[in-house]
C-alpha cells in the first residue's frame, strides 16, 4: 500500500518536474523572493523587478516570500522555488546564516543564488547587492546639507547612541570628504540615543547652543523625524533645514511642513531593478561573479564586487517635495 | 501636619535648583532667559505627571514599573485611534487615554490586591505585557506626524495665557494632587497605608483597596501622558519613551519620596522632576561631551538621593513621632 502510495507521488513529482523546464525554455524565471510578503518597500522592489523584466524581454518575474519574516517561512518557499526549478533566486534574507543549507541546495541544481538588501553568508549565494556602502553614505548625507547653502554654514549632526556603528561609521566616512563641502563647517555631533524625546531635546539645545544653525544632519530614521518637529516647534522652518536618513512615510510631514527639504534612503524600485538585472547576468548571460567582477545592471550602471562578492548599488535616493507623494505610501 | 506646608526639604531641592541653574548661566546665558525657562518647564511637563502617579504609588510601598509602556500603548492606541477616525473630537482622544490608562492601572492594582503578588514583579511583567500588545496593534509600524489630524498634534501645543497646553496640563494635575493629597480621605490614607499598613488596617483602612487605586491613579496619569506625548513628538512606535519609567522613579526619589512609602509630597515629586528636566534640557547647550553627559546626569541623581537620605532621616523619624502622638 505504502509502496503504491510512494510510487504514485514520485510519478506525480516527475510530472510536474517534467512539464516545469518546458515553460522556461522561453523565458528566464527569476524569483524575486522577500522577507514578507504585503510589505509596502519589497511591493515597490517588485514593481522595479518587472521594468527590468520588461526592459530585459524574454524575463519572467516570480515575486514571492514567506506570509510572515522568518527564516522557516522562506527555506519552504525556496524549496517550492527548487522544485520548479527557476532560473535564478534573488533573496532578501531574514536570517544570515540560516538559508545557507537550502541555497547552497539551489546553487548545486545550478540556479542562480544572489542576496539583495538583507545579505546571506557568502557560501550560500554567489553575489550579495547592497543598496549602497558606507562611502555613499557618509558623502550623500553632507551633500544634502551642502546642496541646500550655497554659500556656506554651519551644520551639525544629530545621531543615534555614542555607539552605533552604523551612524559612527557614516559620520566618519563624511568628516573624510568635508574638503569636497568648502564653507560647509560641521560644528558638533550630539547624541539623541535614537528616542524621540531625546533627539527633539538635542535638536533643541543645537538651535540655542549654535543661533545661526543652518542645517542638522540626522542620519537615524527617529532623530530625523524628532530634528525636524523641534525645528517646527521652534519656528525655525526655514532658516534650519532638517536632512539626513529617513524613510518616506515617516518623513512626509516633515517635507510638507517645510522642516526638510530633501532627505536619502534606498530606492527600493532601484533596488528590485537592479537585483533582477544582476540575476539575470548571472543566470542568462554565463557572468561568473567572483571578486573584482563589473556586472552591469541596466539604467543603474554596474556593480563592482568586493573581495567577499559584495558591491554597492547607488548613492542613497533623495526624496524631496518632488516625489515624496508618491513614495510615503510605499515604506 | 504643619510641618508638611512648612518642608525644609523641598526649600533645599528648590535652594538647588536655583543652585544648578546658576552654574548653567555662567555657561550658557540664554539658558535662564524666563522664555526658555518656560520651554524647560513645558519639556518637563509629562515627567512631572507621572512623577506625580508614581509618588502615590511609591507611597503606598509599591513601585510601578509600567508607566512608561502604559504612556507608550496608550499613545500608539490614541494614535491609531485618530488615524482611523480623524474628526474624533479631541476631548473624546482624551478620555480614551485617561480611560485606557487606568484599565491597565487597575489591571496592576488588581494583581497587587487580589493576588498579593509583590508589585515590582507585577509592573514588570504587564511592562513587557504592554509593549508586545503595542507590536501587535500596531504590527510594529509607526504612526507618523502627516497621518495624524492638525487638531491631535495642535492640542498640547495650543498656547493660553502664555504657556502651552501641555504646562497647563502639569499645573492642572499638581493642583488636583494637591488637593486629592492633603485635603481627602484618599489622600489621607495613601499616606497611613504607606506609614504604617497595620494601624492603616486597625483604622478601617482596606490596604489592599487603596494600593489598587493608587496604581489606577498612576495608570489614568501615564494614559494621559501617552496621548500628550504622542501628539508632541508627532511620532508613535513601540519604544517610545522607553526607559522613562526609571526616570520617573529617580524623579520621584530625589523629590525625597521614600521607596519604603508613607513618606513624601506634591511639592518633592514636582521639584524632583524639575531638577532632573533642568539637567536634561541644560546638558545639550552647555556643550559637555556626550560620553561625560550620562555620568553627570547618574552623579546628580545620587548627589541629589545622598543628600535626601542624609537629611530624610531625621525628618522621617519626627514625621512617625508626631503621628504617633497624634493618634
Amino acid at each position: 500500500m505504502s509502496v503504491l502510495k510512494k510510487v504514485m507521488a514520485s510519478a506525480a513529482l516527475a510530472a510536474t518536474m517534467a512539464s516545469a523546464p518546458a515553460i522556461a525554455q522561453d523565458d528566464v524565471r527569476i524569483a524575486l523572493v522577500v522577507k514578507a510578503l504585503g510589505i509596502g518597500f519589497f511591493e515597490a522592489a517588485a514593481k522595479g523587478a518587472e521594468e527590468a523584466a520588461e526592459e530585459l524581454g524574454n524575463v519572467e518575474i516570480i515575486y514571492t516570500g514567506p506570509t510572515d519574516t522568518t527564516a522557516e517561512g522562506q527555506i519552504e518557499v525556496i524549496n517550492a522555488l527548487i522544485a520548479q526549478n527557476v532560473d535564478a533566486i534573488a533573496i532578501s534574507a531574514n536570517d544570515t546564516d540560516a538559508l545557507v543549507p537550502a541555497l547552497k541546495k539551489a546553487m548545486n541544481r545550478g540556479i542562480t543564488v544572489i542576496s539583495w538588501d538583507s545579505g546571506v553568508a557568502a557560501e550560500g549565494r554567489q553575489l550579495h547587492l547592497n543598496p549602497s556602502s558606507n562611502a555613499l553614505i557618509g558623502n550623500m548625507i553632507i551633500k544634502l546639507a551642502a546642496d541646500h547653502l550655497p554659500d556656506g554654514g554651519d551644520v551639525a549632526v544629530l545621531s543615534a547612541t555614542t555607539t552605533s556603528t552604523n551612524q559612527n561609521i557614516w559620520i566618519e566616512e563624511m568628516t573624510k570628504v568635508m574638503g569636497e563641502y568648502p564653507g560647509i563647517n560641521v560644528v558638533t555631533t550630539v547624541y539623541g540615543d535614537d528616542l524621540a524625546d531625546k533627539s527633539y531635546r538635542e535638536a533643541t539645545g543645537l538651535m540655542q547652543s549654535y543661533p545661526d544653525l543652518d542645517a542638522i544632519i540626522a542620519p537615524t530614521s527617529v532623530g530625523i523625524v524628532a530634528a525636524a518637529q523641534a525645528v517646527v516647534d521652534a519656528g525655525k522652518v526655514g532658516e534650519v533645514n532638517v536632512t539626513g536618513l529617513g524613510l518616506p512615510s515617516e518623513m512626509a510631514g516633515a517635507i510638507e511642513s517645510g522642516a526638510s527639504q530633501s532627505f536619502a534612503i534606498w530606492n527600493p524600485i532601484d533596488l528590485g531593478y537592479s537585483a533582477t538585472m544582476l540575476a539575470y547576468q548571472l543566470a542568462a548571460n554565463d557572468v561568473v561573479a567572483e571578486p573584482g567582477a563589473d556586472i552591469p545592471m541596466g539604467r543603474m550602471g554596474t556593480l563592482t564586487l568586493d573581495e567577499n562578492t559584495e558591491g554597492a548599488m547607488a548613492d542613497p535616493f533623495v526624496y524631496d517635495a518632488s516625489n515624496i507623494e508618491e513614495f510615503k505610501s510605499i515604506f | 501636619m504643619l510641618s508638611r506646608l512648612i518642608p525644609v526639604r523641598e526649600t533645599i531641592l528648590g535652594a538647588a535648583i536655583l543652585a544648578l541653574l546658576l552654574l548653567i548661566a555662567s555657561r550658557f546665558s540664554g539658558f535662564v532667559a524666563p522664555a526658555n525657562l518656560l520651554n524647560v518647564f513645558n519639556d518637563t511637563a509629562p515627567l512631572i505627571i507621572l512623577a506625580l502617579g508614581q509618588m502615590v504609588v511609591i507611597l503606598t510601598r509599591c513601585i510601578d514599573l509600567s508607566v512608561a509602556a502604559n504612556l507608550a500603548l496608550t499613545g500608539m492606541a490614541v494614535a491609531m485611534l485618530n488615524v482611523a477616525m480623524p474628526g474624533l473630537p479631541i476631548p473624546v482622544i482624551i478620555a480614551v487615554a485617561i480611560g485606557l490608562g487606568a484599565v491597565m492601572g487597575a489591571i496592576n492594582g488588581l494583581l497587587v490586591w487580589k493576588l498579593m503578588i509583590p508589585p515590582i514583579v507585577v509592573t514588570l511583567g504587564t511592562m513587557a505585557v504592554f509593549r508586545g500588545i503595542i507590536f501587535l496593534i500596531s504590527d510594529g509600524k509607526w504612526v507618523n506626524a502627516h497621518e495624524m489630524s492638525d487638531a491631535f498634534t495642535g492640542f498640547p501645543r495650543a498656547v493660553i495665557l502664555g504657556l502651552p497646553v501641555l504646562s497647563w496640563v502639569a499645573l492642572l494635575t499638581v493642583a488636583i494632587f494637591g488637593i486629592m493629597m492633603s485635603r481627602t480621605a484618599l489622600g489621607r490614607s495613601i499616606f497611613a497605608v504607606g506609614g504604617n499598613p497595620d494601624a492603616a488596617v486597625y483604622t478601617g483602612i482596606d490596604v489592599g483597596r487603596v494600593k489598587f487605586l493608587a496604581f489606577v491613579l498612576s495608570g489614568a496619569l501615564a494614559g494621559l501622558t501617552g496621548y500628550l506625548w504622542v501628539a508632541r513628538y508627532a511620532v508613535a512606535y513601540v519604544d517610545i519613551a522607553g526607559g522613562f519609567e526609571l526616570e520617573v522613579v529617580a524623579a520621584c526619589v530625589i523629590g525625597g519620596i521614600s521607596i519604603a512609602g508613607g513618606i513624601g509630597s506634591v511639592g518633592g515629586a514636582v521639584l524632583g522632576a524639575l531638577f532632573l528636566g533642568v539637567i536634561k534640557n541644560a546638558l545639550p547647550v552647555i556643550n559637555i561631551s556626550p560620553f561625560w553627559q550620562l555620568a553627570i546626569s547618574g552623579s546628580a541623581i545620587l548627589i541629589a538621593v545622598a543628600f535626601n537620605a542624609r537629611s530624610g532621616k531625621t525628618k522621617g523619624r519626627i514625621i512617625l513621632k508626631s503621628a504617633e502622638a497624634s493618634e
